[in-house]
């Protein structure tokens, strides 16, 4: 029975302690309702008022019932809490009422054992509670009393339980009445209690700067207070109060460290002895507590108990992850205690005691969480795993365990001391295979234990910060793993990590570690054989401007001492990235634009920074194009546009190589085919000088060879002439000139051969040519136009152009050229620089013909040797010049005219067949080289024996003087034939009568100057015979117009063709009458002169009478050689008129 | 006071760092890039809860034996981080916050300079002269 078992264990579990409450009187009656009492009492909360503001709690009360003794009661001093019985009660059964039941002897019962508490003069509360059931003879009397207030208040906590035992809503109603009073006053107990322990412990607290105080003491005080309230289950409060006491230490250790310094902490800087980690497995560590009890724990100690006992409430609290984190703080702060207070510690000590304190934490956290919570809540325990590991390195390394040789003597003392600090191993893990103190032992026992616990450890480090997305420090701690590697001559196992760590840096641009990460990587790469990875490094190291000096010319030495080296298969080479090696500054094309004909010659200068720390002799610079290696200056092989694409520094058998240049650099490469231009100097060619033509040879991609000419086909009215100085020059592509060379030319009747320079491609050669278009060549007699038409005319079909009103000549010249075998084509238009026309004059019978030359050119020309020849050379004509000067001179835009007196023999003349020719030669040269062909000029005139002559006279007024204005005059036509019937006259309108002959006529009086208003009839037809001297006169009224000496007016003659012709039977005579108008081809506007008047009016005329259809008599002009007016050039004076005033006259 | 201060841009690259002794500068360098991993986690886990408060300020990212590292992220996402030397227990939450708003405003009026390109290491004077003084001047 609890109630009755003594003595009273020693606290040690606070869990199964409970609030002590004494018991006194009817012993057996207790025993039988202490079932349902300890059943029932913790069954309802109470609400727990607490001091100081604290907030209220529901608590579900348990207690401890025992028999009350008087070594139960607290002795003088004694601050221990648990022990403390917080209630006394007193049972007796009574069957009397609970007046007389108090009044006997349950009261002085009662009261005896009040005497024996009050004599033990305790200053604490006592409670006596007397129940009495008045009902019954199973009635329980008890009686609680406290010590103060035992007279007044005694009789109100009696608590009458009526038939405890039996199954009645009765009972149960006094059980619950019964129940509640005792949890109230419980309740009260405990605050009263607690809080007058809570006030003395404040005291001694305060009392903390006062010499001789013990933090132990204190400790050990304020723990009894956590231990109540665990014992309460008011674990928060419980934790609370270990906090207290831990920021307490702490402060003192950091007033220390500050110079502060308490007695008592001296204690706690004891040479560290003992390593073996926190203990956590039991709730209350009972070595330790006592050693903090008997003043002779270390901080260690200390610390260790402290943080299991807060470890134990957070898991009581459910809140393992504050463990963790609590654990590494501790962990830290721990190392800086005792940094701070300067504590001697062994070597690799501490180490030890993290490990182990680290593993501790993790198995009590694994013991009492499953799988999933652990794995969700990494990150709160990734930081012990990690710290441990760090640990385990560094004790590997304090004990020789990750060098190559395993550990020396020393490091075997070493690791041996370490083994004894750590003591045996503690009981409650003696069973656990994989226990912290196990695990340390067995890693510090050999060299392959060690790696295979750390290789663990790191590994699931790694590997727990990677799940939690903590990349940076799993690339951390696997840079550890990476130097143990390392250390175990592993560098296969150790570049994984070294490349991750590597490219996490790279990625984020941390220059320091990547440097330093980068050495470990090169020590690693060379120590693999990876010579190409090694050089990259070495390369990059080089360069790095975090390294020393020393540092970057070791590494730079390591690239130079390979490429030196002999390779030891030829050809082959290491490609190492250039942006390390150097940087490309600048690059310049020559020719700057970049484009260079196929063949050409391209150059590249290129600027590079080296960043090498000393002097590197690059043997070549090659640019990679298209991926086709080829010199910096090389000949470009097809054309089109090339792209630079990489550039490469080559050093030994080690190639620096750029991949890409940026930004993207081309350039151009053409190719041109040969070509051969022909142009004038000047803006246009002048037939029948000499004309310099300009040759220019492109070669393009041809080389002309020696040997090579160009062969012209002779144009039949063009010549090729050759200045014996000429000579030919060569330019380069660039336009400079490069040789020059006299020009041979070899000319045959059809070939022209001129012998080409010899020349390179992309090369012009230019030499000038004079050419010579000849006049036209003498116009046949039978080739003549049947017109008369005198414009010259070519033998080649021409082009004639009157573009500067000159008639033009296109030459065609085929020329072969060496390169090509079709032939070029080159058109070469000349423009003849004169106009020339004739004209016949006459002179009563007599006649001249007149040339005029007009100079159509910009050039002046001298003209000689002019001649007018009859082509058919007939006897009866003959050509008298009348021109005084053989040599002329014309100016551009000039005219000149040349007249001869034409004279026959026999009449009547034959029409004249001339051609008119004159030297001419540009007047501002010298002597020519060649001599040149006279202009000539053809042409034909006939009818030009004069068969009429008219004469004009226009006489005053009879009784006049002189003509007046406005007054009639007479006008009198006087028409005479010169000559007898000849050819011409045979046309339709002779008409013959008794052997005598006459022709038809009509006259027509004009004055196109409206000087003579003409009065009647202004016009006639007459009949004139055809004999010599035969005369018809015509006689007509004029009126002058104007004063002065006014010209006569024209007096025009026609030849009066009837209409019956051959069409005439088709018409009817209704039209001729209808069709008045007499259809008179007039050409007063027309030079009278000119010969082709004649045809060319009979011609219209004609056809307009054929197109008309009608009946109408015609009118043909006689040529102009035919009639002489005799009269023409005569004035005649008209004085005006005596009065003033204007007369009008209108003439219709 | 801090033994580093680092700004780091928010692509994770270091805009300034600095530390006071040149022999640990690579660790600290190592250090501060190792402590992102949990400015990452408590930007990520602050995308919710802290936000709407404007609590810029960390706390501690980790400890270390020997130095504790704080952290603060501006709106822009760019870190702070200042490494303290754990024996220096004078130094209190609070205290660190205000160190880091003093670093804040020295990089705000970095940022106000019309001739820093963001993103640019910070160079400026007047910056590395307030980080001086955060620092402890080792004699």
């Amino acid at each position: 029975m609890d109630a009755s078992q003594e003595p009273l264990p020693p606290v040690i579990y606070t869990m199964e302690n409970k609030p002590i409450v004494t018991c006194a009187g009817d012993q057996n009656l207790f025993t039988s309702v202490y079932p349902t009492l300890s059943q029932q009492l913790p069954r309802e909360p109470m609400e727990w008022r607490r001091s100081y503001g604290r907030a209220p709690k529901m608590i579900h009360l348990e207690s401890n019932f025992v028999q009350f003794k008087e070594e139960l009661l607290p002795k003088e001093g004694n601050k221990a809490l648990l022990t403390f019985p917080f209630l006394h009660i007193y049972w007796t059964e009574c069957c009397v009422s609970i007046r007389e039941g108090r009044k006997r002897g349950g009261m002085a019962q009662s009261c005896s054992c009040v005497s024996s508490l009050l004599r033990k003069k305790e200053g604490r509360r006592r409670k006596e509670m007397d129940a009495q059931d008045s009902s019954s003879c199973g009635t329980v009397a008890l009686c609680m009393e406290s010590l103060s207030q035992i007279v007044c208040s005694c009789l109100c906590r009696c608590v009458v339980l009526s038939d405890p035992l039996k199954d009645s809503s009765r009972t149960q109603e006094s059980w619950n009445a019964f129940l509640t009073k005792l949890r109230t006053l419980l309740l009260m107990s405990f605050t009263k209690n607690l809080g007058k322990f809570e006030d003395d412990m404040r005291t001694l607290r305060e009392k903390r700067t006062e010499p001789g105080w013990s933090f132990c003491e204190y400790f050990m005080v304020q723990e009894e207070l956590a231990f109540v309230f665990e014992m309460l289950q008011q674990f928060e409060d419980a934790l609370v109060q270990y906090d207290e006491l831990d920021a307490l230490f702490s402060q003192y250790v950091v007033n220390f460290g500050a110079g502060d310094g308490a007695n008592w902490l001296t204690f706690f800087c004891q040479p560290v002895k003992s390593w073996n980690g926190l203990i956590l497995r039991k709730p209350i560590d009972m070595e330790k507590r006592e050693s903090i009890q008997r003043r002779e724990a270390t901080l260690l100690d200390l610390r260790s108990y402290l943080f299991s006992r807060q470890c134990t409430l957070l898991l009581f609290l459910q809140r393992p992850w504050e463990v963790a984190q609590r654990a590494l703080e501790l962990l830290h702060n721990c190392v800086q205690e005792l940094k701070l207070l300067e504590v001697s510690v062994p070597p690799g000590a501490l180490d030890c005691w993290v490990f182990l304190s680290c593993l501790e934490v993790l198995q009590r956290i694994e013991g009492c969480c499953d799988r999933a919570q652990i794995d969700s809540n990494i990150a709160h325990t990734v930081g012990l795993w990690s710290y441990a590991t760090e640990k385990l390195k560094s004790l590997g390394y304090l004990c020789g365990l990750v060098s190559e040789k395993g550990p020396n003597s020393e490091d075997l003392n070493r690791t041996v001391d370490l083994l004894a600090g750590l003591g045996a191993e503690r009981p409650e893990t003696a069973n656990t295979a994989q226990s912290p103190y196990k695990k340390l032992k067995e890693a510090l026992s050999s060299v392959e234990a060690f790696e295979k616990h750390y290789l663990d450890l790191s590994h699931a480090t790694i590997e727990m910060y990677t799940s939690i997305g903590r990349i940076r420090s799993a690339k951390f701690v696997g840079k550890d793993l990476a130097e143990f590697y390392m250390r175990k001559k592993a560098p296969q196992k150790a570049e994984i990590y070294l490349q991750g760590a590597l490219k996490n840096y790279l990625a984020e641009g941390w220059a320091l570690p990547i440097t330093h990460t980068r050495k470990q990587l090169a020590e690693c790469q060379k120590h693999l054989g990876q010579i190409e990875n090694y050089l990259q490094t070495s390369s990059l190291l080089a360069s790095d401007c975090h390294l020393t000096e020393e540092e970057r010319k070791h590494f730079c030495q390591e690239i130079l001492d390979f490429a030196s080296q002999p390779s030891d298969s030829p050809g082959h080479k290491i490609v190492l990235p250039m942006h390390s090696f150097a940087q490309l500054r600048d690059l310049h094309f020559d020719p700057s634009n970049a484009v260079v004909h196929v063949g050409g010659v391209l150059s590249i200068e290129i600027t590079m920074y080296s960043q090498m720390p000393v002097p590197v002799h690059v043997e070549q610079i090659v640019v990679n194009v298209h991926f086709i290696f080829s010199d910096i200056a090389y000949p470009a092989k097809e054309p089109g546009t090339y792209t630079l694409r990489q550039l490469c520094a080559s050093v030994g058998s080690v190639w620096f190589v750029l991949p890409h240049i940026y930004p993207i650099v081309q350039y151009d490469v053409y190719s041109q085919e040969p070509q051969l231009h022909v142009e004038p100097l000047a803006d246009s060619l002048l037939a029948g000088i000499p004309q310099k033509v300009k040759f220019t040879v492109t070669t393009g991609h041809y080389t002309i060879k020696n040997g090579d000419s160009l062969q012209l086909s002779n144009a039949e009215a063009m010549l090729f002439l050759c200045p014996v100085e000429s000579r030919a020059v060569v330019y380069s592509n660039t336009r400079e000139q490069s040789s020059d060379a006299a020009l041979r030319i070899q000319s045959s009747d059809k070939v022209t051969s001129i012998s080409l320079p010899t020349a390179p491609a992309y090369h012009v050669i230019e030499f000038e040519l004079e050419v010579l278009s000849l006049p036209s060549a003498p116009a046949l007699g039978g080739e003549s136009d049947m017109l008369g038409t005198p414009e010259p005319h070519r033998k080649h079909k021409d082009k004639q152009k009157t573009g500067h009103c000159m008639v033009t000549t296109d030459h065609k010249v085929s020329i072969d050229c060496p390169w090509s075998i079709y032939s070029t084509v080159i058109a070469l238009t000349f423009s003849v620089p004169f106009r020339t026309t004739h004209a016949l004059l006459s002179s009563g019978t007599r006649k001249y013909v007149q040339v005029c030359v007009e100079n159509l050119s910009e050039l002046d020309f001298q003209l000689s040797d002019s001649y007018l020849v009859d082509t058919r050379n007939s006897t009866d004509l003959q050509l008298v010049p009348l021109n005084t000067q053989s040599q002329q001179h014309i100016h551009s835009q000039q005219s000149l005219f040349f007249v001869w007196e034409l004279t026959w023999t026999e009449e009547p003349p034959p029409p004249l067949h001339c051609r008119f020719s004159v030297g001419f030669s540009p007047a501002s040269e010298e002597q020519l080289s060649v001599s040149l062909k006279p202009y000539t000029y053809e042409f034909q005139v006939e009818n030009f024996f004069t068969l009429y002559n008219v004469k004009a006279e226009i006489s005053p007024p009879s009784g006049m003087e002189y003509c007046r204005t406005g007054s009639l005059c007479s006008l009198e036509v006087l028409i005479t034939r010169l000559s007898d019937l000849l050819e011409v006259d045979k046309d339709e309108a002779l008409t013959e009568s008794d052997e005598h002959f006459s022709t038809k006529l009509m006259y027509e009086v004009v004055d196109n100057s409206s000087n003579w208003a003409v009065c009647g009839k202004s016009c006639g037809v007459i009949s004139m015979p055809v004999a010599a001297q035969a005369t018809h006169r015509v006689h007509m009224e004029v009126m002058p117009l104007f004063a002065g000496y006014l010209p006569l007016p024209d007096v025009k003659l026609f030849k009066y063709l009837p209409h019956h012709s051959a069409h005439s039977s088709q018409l009817d005579a209704d039209s001729w009458i209808e069709n008045d108008s007499l259809s008179v081809d007039k050409h007063g506007d027309e030079p009278p002169d000119s010969s082709s008047l004649k045809s060319r009016g009979s011609m219209q005329s004609v056809c307009s009478g054929e197109h008309k259809g009608l009946p109408m008599p015609r009118l043909q002009a006689l040529p102009a050689g035919q009639v002489f007016n005799s009269s023409s050039g005569t004035q005649v004076l008209v004085i005006p008129s005596q009065d003033d005033h204007v007369l009008e006259v209108s003439v219709t | 006071m801090a033994v580093c201060v680092a700004v780091i841009a928010k692509e994770n690259y270091p805009l300034y760092i600095r530390s006071t002794l040149t022999e640990n500068e690579l660790k600290f360098h190592y250090m501060v890039h190792t402590s992102l991993d949990v400015v990452d986690e408590k930007i990520s886990a602050m995308g919710k809860a802290l936000v709407d408060q404007r609590e810029l300020y960390l706390g501690l990212l980790y400890p270390t034996e020997d130095y504790k590292v704080y952290g603060y992220v501006t709106n822009s996402k760019v870190k702070f981080v200042m490494v303290v030397d754990s024996s220096n227990t004078a130094l209190r939450d609070n205290e660190i916050r205000s160190m880091f708003r003093k670093l804040h405003n020295s990089y705000t009026d970095v940022m106000c300079n019309p001739f820093y390109n963001p993103g640019d290491r910070i160079q400026s004077r007047a910056f590395d002269n307030m980080v001086t003084s955060m620092m402890i001047q080792v004699c």
